[in-house]
């Protein structure tokens, strides 16, 4: 028994049908953990991308450093590394708060990246003309570079929300009870693991089909252009 | 009268090139001056420093009073992004790709920078695009995108587009040679009646000879970086005094 529910084991079936209910719960924890770690990804993947333009030479290198070095190592080191080592420095979060900030910075050096090729797509008379019509740097940014810029990174940024759905299972390893984590539980208590975790792959293949779904809308209906300002 | 331009000695290389060589160049408030030479000869780079998409090595520069050099009682430094901001407030540019904002409407395309920059209510704003754009006759076009736009039509709202910051010098950057043969007319046309506003100083860099002797007070011919022959138009074309500037003349309105 799990929250509540009882699980069946008479036939293959009934027990599928039966922790379908707790992996629903463990499903909405996967959910949040990449709807967090997506955001997190969104907003400071940015901030990374606009540092990294820094004409502060000690800023720029600094940010470069980082993202290369989030971008080189594995998620999973640097979960265990955000989970076991940040407690001694004070810092203690909930497992699950440390999965989606491993994720969400994880993801925010790869969307840095794409932030960093959209604004190198800008053209330079883009700037130029920003120049001239003395616009600040905080105002180009916002009126011409990002509403241009949108567009063609929506393609590349939707492929990482669909990865990084899938990489939330790693979220388990730190006690998080995810989907996985409670297809394991149920694993460990009647012995049966191709069940749960079947179970588990099953539903994240629709999940990702409608997610890619999704993207392709958004991007459909993204004018080529630029989004217009009212 | 007074210089409402003035460089001095002005030096400005990129990496071993020297674009242009200890230049000298003054403009009187109200003038207008045509720009022409052979490409690479510094012509654009003189109005791309003017609107400070490029620095420069040497010697001063000042454009309405304010130099590009920020003085500080020790001698002078490199002028600050404020100092910049308040230079570029008397000066606007056309350029040759016209650069208009693709995501914009014409309208907002023209409105952008007055409210942004000069803090300007957007219908106030709004009637003075409207004004604008019935000047360079593309009023029925304010809901359009620029790339519904033909060249000469994107030309004439990027003109548009300078004059709604009320500049008090205005640069245009070869504003024709983007452009379909069939499309110069309509775009000299505007560039034209501007030409009649008193008070507005123009530079414009060109290859329309014709259109150059017909509405300046004022030729230059570059060559390497420094202006080789000036002079009123009419003595310019008809009788230059320079052998340089004769070869480039009959080079040119030979083709």
């Amino acid at each position: 028994m799990m929250y509540g529910y009882e699980w069946d084991t008479s036939s293959t079936l009934a027990f599928a049908t039966s922790i379908l209910p707790i992996l629903g719960i463990g499903l909405l924890v996967t959910l949040q953990a990449a709807a967090v770690g997506y955001a997190i990804a969104l907003v400071f993947g940015l901030v990374l991308a606009l540092l990294r333009r820094s004409r502060i030479r000690a800023i720029s290198w600094t940010v470069a450093c980082f993202t290369e070095f989030v971008r080189d190592t594995p998620l999973l080191v640097q979960l265990f590394f955000l989970y076991y080592v940040l407690p001694d420095f004070g810092i203690v979060l909930p497992a699950f708060m440390t999965g989606a900030l491993a994720l969400g910075l994880q993801y925010s050096a790869y969307t840095s990246e794409v932030y960093r090729g959209g604004i190198d797509a800008i053209q330079r008379g883009q700037w130029e003309a920003a120049t001239a019509l003395n616009l600040s740097r905080f105002q180009t940014y916002r009126d011409i570079v990002i509403p241009q810029m949108i567009p063609r990174i929506v393609p590349s940024l939707g492929n990482y929300l669909v990865s990084m759905l899938k990489e939330t299972p790693v979220l388990s390893v730190v006690t998080v009870l995810d989907m996985l984590g409670l297809a394991n539980m149920i694993g460990e208590r009647t012995f049966d693991y191709l069940v749960p975790l079947s179970m588990v792959g099953l539903i994240f293949l629709p999940m990702t089909l409608i997610c890619s779904a999704l993207i392709h809308l958004v991007e459909r209906a993204l004018p080529k252009s630029g989004i217009p300002l009212r | 009268m007074t210089s409402i331009i003035r460089f001095q000695n002005v030096t400005k290389r990129f990496g071993a090139l020297t674009v242009l060589d200890n230049f000298n160049f003054e403009v009187q408030q109200g003038e207008k001056v045509t720009l022409i030479g052979p490409s690479g000869s510094g012509k654009s780079t003189v109005l791309r420093i003017l609107m400070t998409l490029e620095p420069f090595q040497e010697g001063k520069l000042e454009l309405a009073g304010l130099s590009y050099h920020e003085p500080n009682g020790r001698g002078t430094f490199k002028a600050s992004e404020k100092h910049l901001h308040k230079i570029r407030s008397n000066v606007g540019m056309v350029f040759q790709s016209f650069n208009l904002f693709p995501h914009m409407t014409v309208m907002r395309n023209i409105v952008e920078a007055p409210i942004a920059v000069l803090n300007m209510k957007r219908d106030e704003a709004e009637t003075r695009a409207t004004e604008l754009l019935r000047m360079v006759g593309l009023l029925d076009k304010k809901d359009h995108y620029p790339s519904q736009l033909s060249g000469g039509q994107q030309q004439r709202v990027a003109i548009a587009r300078a004059l709604a910051m009320r500049p008090r010098v205005l640069l245009f950057d070869e504003p024709t040679s983007a452009l379909d043969p069939q499309l110069v007319g309509e775009v000299l046309g505007v560039i034209r009646d501007l030409a009649r506003e008193h008070d507005l100083t123009m530079l414009l860099v060109t290859h329309e000879m014709r259109f150059a002797r017909e509405v300046s007070d004022r030729v230059c011919f570059f060559d390497k970086g420094r202006i080789v022959e000036q002079g009123e138009p009419e003595k310019f074309f008809t009788n230059p005094e320079q052998p340089r500037t004769r070869e480039f003349l009959s080079s040119i309105l030979n083709t």
